[in-house]
């Protein structure tokens, strides 16, 4: 199942079939350095930034905190701990506006204006020296998740059953979504930090091969990484995959580089593959090496109504519209605003609300990019079911969907579309087809939940 | 759907689209046609435009009054039905008379396709539809063909018959098409000829070499799949090429059976309708093959000259099945679902 291997001056390219050529709008940041925004009057923390129990606040209010300091802690096993990003003082621990709408609980810190904000410095911890227990619960502690933004918490992830092992760990830096440049950044820049991380997991993980993947578009992060894993003398290989939406997802990178599958309902894990983000690693790596938790995190600030695309580290909790300022301003009048990339993001309309752990991308854009087009019926092109990359067909599901029957899209196999939207960005017809598959789903779940606890 | 779920599904990602819309397609599509036509008027003279023009009339007519556009989509329509009315145009005889076209290009667009419920519901390829009836109310008219035109301006009579006056003008040039000669003579025209579109037939049935060019140019744009044209043409070569091999004093030669009648002009713009081939690349096979083979076995068989609108058609039928029937695999499965 390896199709498309092609010769390019980076070596051969592998990938996975079917899947779509989105326009990239990469070159609008993708040469930016990252920029660090400077630090804001007020922070605000949200206690669920995870995917998992939202975290338990171990602050009171009006008690002065250090930067790096923790000041919610997890809440059982699939929830980790949240930090300071500054020097400051707490201010309220109350509601506040969360990304998606809802009103959370959150911590508010004013910054000390006249605080350095140096992070204290500490000592290096060797990782070789620690347990596999231990390693999981510092990753844990140092509140780090999947940073290319399900914010899936990362120890959970790295925390193997006894019957598990790892044929492969992947870093995930294919970052496929159009616009986002963080993670290739992030290679460029922190090339060592990322290959350190790397073998602080392969240090307790035991993976046969350890894999960076990047895509095509990125020669010079391949490149960048290749002198860095020579020059480290470490087993890791950096392979380029073509540049395809969605190839970072992580049964597409599984099918290009081991040409397997992942069976359905299962994890990745359970073919012996370990995929992590990047971003992640890196994380990993500071926080070993010096202390420092997950307490800032690399943001693409892109877009074509925005001023000044660049890539920007954020300290977590910092207001949106402190960030989009930062970058220059919004030039356009009606701006459509996206977190995340816009194949898989979700719209923002309100800038109050603060980075998070998950943010990778803040995206301006017009509506030259975001249209609202006109819809058809289906013309049976066949386009949507050459795009699935799992293989299902969209067409005959947006029938289905259209009609209201759950049931027979269950049978089709609905639940195991993971939301890529390859479909709907190729229909011709603009039928929403991802978009009523979503719905589809929820339905299809709660009526699962609705049996389970009648029974 | 409630009003909740659409909101949700407007305001859910992707944000981006491929640039290529249905309108976008379907227009580009009446671009291509445009050599066509321009090759039929070259060879057949102007009742070939006037013909075009007729049917797209017709049907764009018909498209107005029982199906009306999408909201925000152009008064002209998604650019369907003008390619249904130019290929019904494509199938028809140069002297054929004006108002029969009219007619058969309003039942292409009303029973075709309206009937179905519009653009993506019709099982049958519109035009080819039209084209049958017209086969089935005028038999006389549609098998009357004439040869290429001896002046640009030279109006055939025929064409200005009036509707339903008895003792049909049978135009007094009357050529007989390479197929029909093929089949009831014997005599195999030469495929060179076939190849630049120097023989009578069909206003379509001319060129076949700028059927490949245009054909392979649809295909590069993503505008047709390639595996109809390819595995229909493959199919009827390699069938034809055994019957050919086996008895070449009875049966006629590939290369003629390839050029010949509608084959390319069917191959490229009427199997390839989106609405009435199947979705997946395997079910596209099966459908071209089927169609290949149809053709020959009718060309050869069959009692008439020329079967690739029936080959399609039927084909066309067996689509829904196909669509139905051909088992997927998803990605983690095991095993296949159908
Ligand atoms: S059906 Fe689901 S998995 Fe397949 S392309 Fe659409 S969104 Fe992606
Ligand atoms: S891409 Fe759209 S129009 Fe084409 S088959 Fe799929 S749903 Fe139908």
């Amino acid at each position: 199942m390896r199709a498309g291997q092609q010769t390019t001056d980076i070596g051969s390219v592998l990938t996975f079939p079917h899947g779509v050529h989105p326009p990239e709008y990469k070159e609008l940041s993708c040469t930016r350095p990252i920029e660090r925004v400077p630090f804001v009057d007020e922070y605000t923390l949200p206690l669920g930034q995870h995917i998992g129990a939202p975290s338990r606040p171990v602050v009171r209010v009006g008690q002065v905190v250090r930067r790096g300091e923790l000041i919610a802690e997890p809440v059982g096993f699939v929830s980790v701990g949240l930090h300071s990003p500054v020097d400051g003082t707490v201010t309220a621990i109350e509601l506040v506006d969360h990304q998606n709408g809802q009103l959370v609980e959150g911590i508010r810190i004013r910054t000390d204006r006249f605080s350095p904000q140096v992070f204290p410095p500490r000592e290096a911890i060797n990782p070789s020296t620690l347990t596999r227990d231990e390693l999981i619960r510092g990753i844990q502690m140092a509140g780090i998740v999947g940073m290319g933004g399900a914010a899936f918490p990362a120890h959970v992830k790295f925390s193997l059953k006894p019957d598990q092992s790892v044929r492969i760990l992947m870093l995930n830096g294919c970052e496929c979504e159009p616009f986002l440049t963080c993670d290739h950044r992030v290679m460029l820049e922190q090339a060592e930090a990322l290959l350190d991380g790397t073998m602080i997991l392969a240090g307790f993980l035991h993976p046969e091969r350890i894999a960076i993947a990047v895509e095509a578009n990125k020669a010079d992060a391949i490149k960048v990484l290749r002198q860095e894993v020579a020059r480290q003398g470490i087993p890791v290989e950096v392979i380029p995959l073509e540049v395809k939406y969605p190839q970072g997802a992580e049964k597409m990178m599984i099918s290009a580089i081991l040409g397997e599958e992942v069976p359905s309902g299962k994890l990745p894990i359970d073919v012996g593959a370990m995929v992590s983000n990047v971003g992640t690693a890196v994380a990993i790596s500071e926080y070993f090496r010096t202390g420092k938790p997950l307490m800032e995190r690399v943001v693409t600030v892109s877009g074509t109504a925005l001023a000044r695309p660049t890539n920007v580290l954020v300290p977590i909790g910092t207001p949106m519209q402190a960030v989009v300022d930062f970058c220059g301003g919004i030039t356009h009048p009606e701006p459509r605003i996206l977190l995340g990339g816009p194949m898989m993001g979700m719209v923002q309309k309100n800038l109050d609300v603060p980075v998070m752990k998950g943010t990778s991308g803040i995206l301006v854009l017009t509506d030259r990019e975001v249209v609202d087009p006109v819809t058809y019926s289906c013309i049976r092109c066949g386009r949507c079911v050459d795009a699935c990359p799992i293989f299902l067909n969209p067409a005959r599901l947006g029938l289905l969907a259209r009609k209201g029957l759950w049931l027979e899209m269950e049978e089709q196999h609905v639940m195991d579309c993971f939301e890529c939207g390859s479909c709907s960005f190729i229909c011709p017809s603009a039928i929403p087809l991802v978009q009523s598959f979503r719905v589809a789903k929820g339905l299809l779940r709660e009526k699962k939940i609705r049996e389970q606890t009648n029974q | 759907m409630t009003l909740s779920m659409m909101k949700t599904i407007i305001s859910s990602s992707p944000f981006l689209r491929s640039g290529l819309s249905t309108p976008r397609i379907m227009w580009e599509v009446v671009i291509t046609l445009v050599p066509v036509v321009g090759m039929a008027a070259w060879v057949f003279g102007i009742s070939a435009l006037l013909m075009t023009l007729v049917c797209v009339l017709a049907c764009w007519m018909a498209e107005r009054i029982f199906l009306p556009p999408a909201p925000g989509a152009s008064v002209l329509g998604d650019g369907s039905a003008v390619i249904t009315g130019i290929l019904l145009a494509l199938c028809l005889p140069p002297g054929f008379p004006f108002w029969m076209a009219f007619l058969g290009g309003f039942v292409a667009i009303a029973l075709g396709k309206a009937m179905w419920g519009g653009l993506g519901h019709n099982v049958f390829n519109p035009a080819l539809l039209g084209r049958a009836f017209l086969q089935a109310a005028f038999p006389g008219a549609i098998t009357t063909w004439s040869a290429p035109a001896t002046s640009f301006f030279a109006l055939r009579g025929s064409n200005l018959a009036l509707p339903f006056l008895k003792g049909e003008s049978v135009d007094a040039m009357t050529g007989a098409t390479p197929l029909s000669a093929m089949k009831f003579t014997h005599q195999a025209a030469d495929w060179q000829d076939l190849l630049i579109g120097q023989v009578s037939g069909s206003l379509g049935e001319t060129s076949g070499g700028l059927f490949l060019l245009l054909g392979l140019y649809l295909a590069w744009r993503g505008l047709i799949n390639w595996r109809i044209p390819v595995g229909m043409i493959a199919t009827v070569g390699l069938f034809s090429g055994i019957l050919y091999w086996i008895d070449p004093a009875h049966y006629a030669p590939p290369q003629f059976m390839i050029l010949a009648g509608g084959l390319m002009l069917g191959a490229v713009y009427m199997a390839t309708d989106l609405v009435s081939s199947p979705l997946t690349h395997k079910g596209i096979w099966i459908y071209a093959v089927g169609i290949g083979i149809l053709v020959v076995m009718i060309r050869v068989w069959g009692g008439l000259p020329e079967g690739v609108m029936y080959a399609i058609l039927l084909m066309n039928a067996v689509t829904p099945l196909i669509n139905r029937a051909l088992p997927t695999r998803v990605y983690g499965h095991a095993s296949p679902t159908s």
